[in-house]
């Protein structure tokens, strides 16, 4: 299927949720409502007309414009059939401050639809600062377990000291 | 009366005194890196892993929103430093179709000869050291021995033995050199005169010669071992559906049986580059196979991993034909300042170890807005903690060992 045809198709099941889409970029992607994501994506997987078996990229954009200070976080979805093989993008748009713990915005979980999504979700949280919701265990993988803060947002600060011991 | 309770008062933490904590630590031979894995165990068997990453993170991918791609070059060298042309090779494509670049046939052909090579000296480590972690130094010996004359041609390419930075934004830095002195490592082996000087085609197909027939002996030393059948075969059993969902891409997935090879089925941005040559794609199950081994086990990847070697030889072979009549430059101009344009792209390529994927995200500036490697080692590696379950504890680095992960990659 095209990625034109595989919007259609989720226009027609998930109407609402289906945000809009990008269709020309060089990646075609497909902006969903984050609260649906996981539905979205349960789909993508098990519908037969789509069957995208293998989650390619899961991984936090953080957009954020310096002059305004307005942005957003998105979570990007890459994945591909191996049956079918086509391939989409999908997006969800989140605040860059939400009601998750320390202030995260939250995103639901894809670990229970991909196994791979388990780890991805650590690194995106990790390094993104985004608490996927109903994640076995969301801790950090890549930095620290007592690191704060989230280095790859646009307005990190790279800490001096690091328990006590100056760093930087 | 003091009652029981008020004396007695535990603070009860969440040890289980039947299982036993075994530290895998950071620094340990078999773990292919700096991977901490935490072991539940009941005498020898494991109940639970847990693995702990990040012990080389060097924040490659915030370091990549701050350089443009080209300055990026050397850092994807160091992710999967085995393989290093793999990663500049998967990270230039990807700037080259977010830019629109099209490349002479000789720059094309000079990366599939570069990336097939390396290709061969990274499957060398891996079979290597996986002999090494199960506990013989004979293979580990010879692969690096053979290793040792890859180095060394690449180090007459483009002067490094490890991080090339070789492929990058608009073709390779550096023509194949006409007149080289002869790799020490390939006089000795073959008898030669230690200062004869010969072109580098030639050196690369005196080697290639030489390899080729010494193939069977490591099919005599580890494929065929008694004793390593019996600690990988039937050991690490990873599903079809298991690797798919599991992200596993590369020899783990063929080895379980899925017949996917980038090179093949991938982006035709990459797949391109491999037209015109002729190649195999070795996927389990194997009907040489000893009658031990099951579909998805330790024995079937690494034999998918040998048998690559013999087609990335075949390919390098057929590059080297097509390398004195390929036209064009081996390198197109490309300034560092060039303004990504508002666009994204998501490229993946069959490096040694699995797919590497590239996810730039450009905004208008030379440097890209968001530069993010997924790497195929975290995928691959995040299936051990459910397969070390209910083995011995020997079996783990025969598990981790045939993933054949770098830790470069997996933490960047």
């Amino acid at each position: 299927m095209t990625p034109q045809q595989i919007h259609e198709l989720l226009v027609e099941t998930f109407k609402d949720s289906i945000e809009s889409a990008n269709l020309e970029s060089l990646e075609p992607h497909i902006q969903v409502k984050s609260a649906a994501i996981a539905d979205v994506c349960r789909f993508l997987k098990s519908d037969h007309r789509l069957q995208m078996t293998h989650l390619n990229n899961l991984c936090g954009v953080d957009y954020l414009d310096p002059k305004t200070g307005v942005g957003r976080v998105e979570v990007v979805y890459h994945m591909q059939s191996y049956p079918l093989r086509h391939r989409i993008c999908i997006k969800a748009a989140l605040p860059r401050l939400g009601d998750g713990p320390n202030g995260l915005p939250t995103c639901p979980t894809v670990s229970n639809v991909w196994d791979v999504a388990n780890w991805h979700e650590r690194e995106a949280f990790d390094l993104v600062g985004v608490h996927f919701e109903g994640h076995p265990k969301l801790t950090r993988i890549l930095c620290d377990e007592g690191w704060e803060g989230h280095p790859l947002r646009k307005d990190y600060i790279f800490p001096t000291h690091y328990q006590g011991v100056r760093a930087n | 009366m003091v009652s029981a309770s008020q004396t007695e008062e535990l603070v009860e933490f969440d040890v289980r005194t039947d299982e036993m904590l075994i530290n895998m630590g950071p620094q340990h031979p078999s773990t292919h890196g700096v991977l901490r894995l935490l072991l539940r165990t009941d005498g020898e068997i494991i109940f639970g892993v847990e693995s702990h990453l990040g012990y080389l993170h060097r924040c490659a991918e915030k370091i990549g929103e701050n350089l443009t791609p080209v300055q990026w070059v050397p850092y994807t060298d160091r992710m999967d430093y085995l393989a290093g042309m793999n990663m500049n090779l998967g990270m230039a494509l990807a700037v080259e179709k977010l830019l629109g670049l099209h490349l002479p046939q000789k720059a094309i052909v000079l990366r599939v000869l570069i990336a097939e090579l390396n290709r061969v000296a990274s499957h060398l480590v891996g079979m290597g050291a996986y002999g090494l972690d199960l506990g013989t130094f004979s293979p580990f010996l010879y692969a690096f021995r053979e290793r040792e004359i890859i180095l060394d041609l690449f180090e007459e390419v483009c002067g490094a033995r490890l991080t090339y930075s070789y492929i990058t934004v608009g073709g390779v830095t550096h023509d194949l050199p006409a007149c080289i002195t002869i790799p020490p490592g390939l006089a000795a082996l073959t008898g030669r005169d230690p200062k004869m000087t010969l072109s580098w085609i030639d050196a690369c197909t005196m080697f290639l010669d030489w390899l080729e027939k010494r193939i069977s002996e490591y099919h005599t030393l580890l494929t065929r071992n008694h004793i390593f059948i019996k600690r990988t075969a039937g050991m690490g059993l990873i599903s079809s559906e298991k690797a798919v969902s599991y992200g596993c891409t590369g020899p783990v997935l063929r080895g379980s049986g899925v017949d996917w090879d980038l090179r093949r089925d991938g982006d035709p941005f990459y797949t391109k580059m491999y037209q015109g040559f002729d190649f195999k794609v070795p996927v389990a199950p194997f009907p040489e196979a000893p009658r031990e081994v099951v579909l998805g086990d330790n024995w079937c990847r690494f034999y998918v991993r040998m048998l690559e070697v013999v087609e990335a030889i075949k390919l390098v072979r057929q590059a080297m034909a097509k390398y004195p009549t390929a036209e064009g430059a081996y390198r197109v101009p490309h300034k560092m300042s060039t303004k990504l344009p508002k666009d994204e792209v998501y490229l993946e390529t069959e490096c040694p170890r699995g797919a590497m994927g590239f996810y730039f995200v450009g905004n208008g500036d030379s440097k890209p807005y968001r530069a993010r490697a997924k790497s195929s080692s975290f995928c691959n590696l995040s299936i051990a903690e459910e397969l070390c379950e209910g083995v011995f504890l020997a079996d783990v680095p025969a598990i981790v060992g045939s993933l054949d992960i770098v830790m470069g990659e997996i933490d960047r």
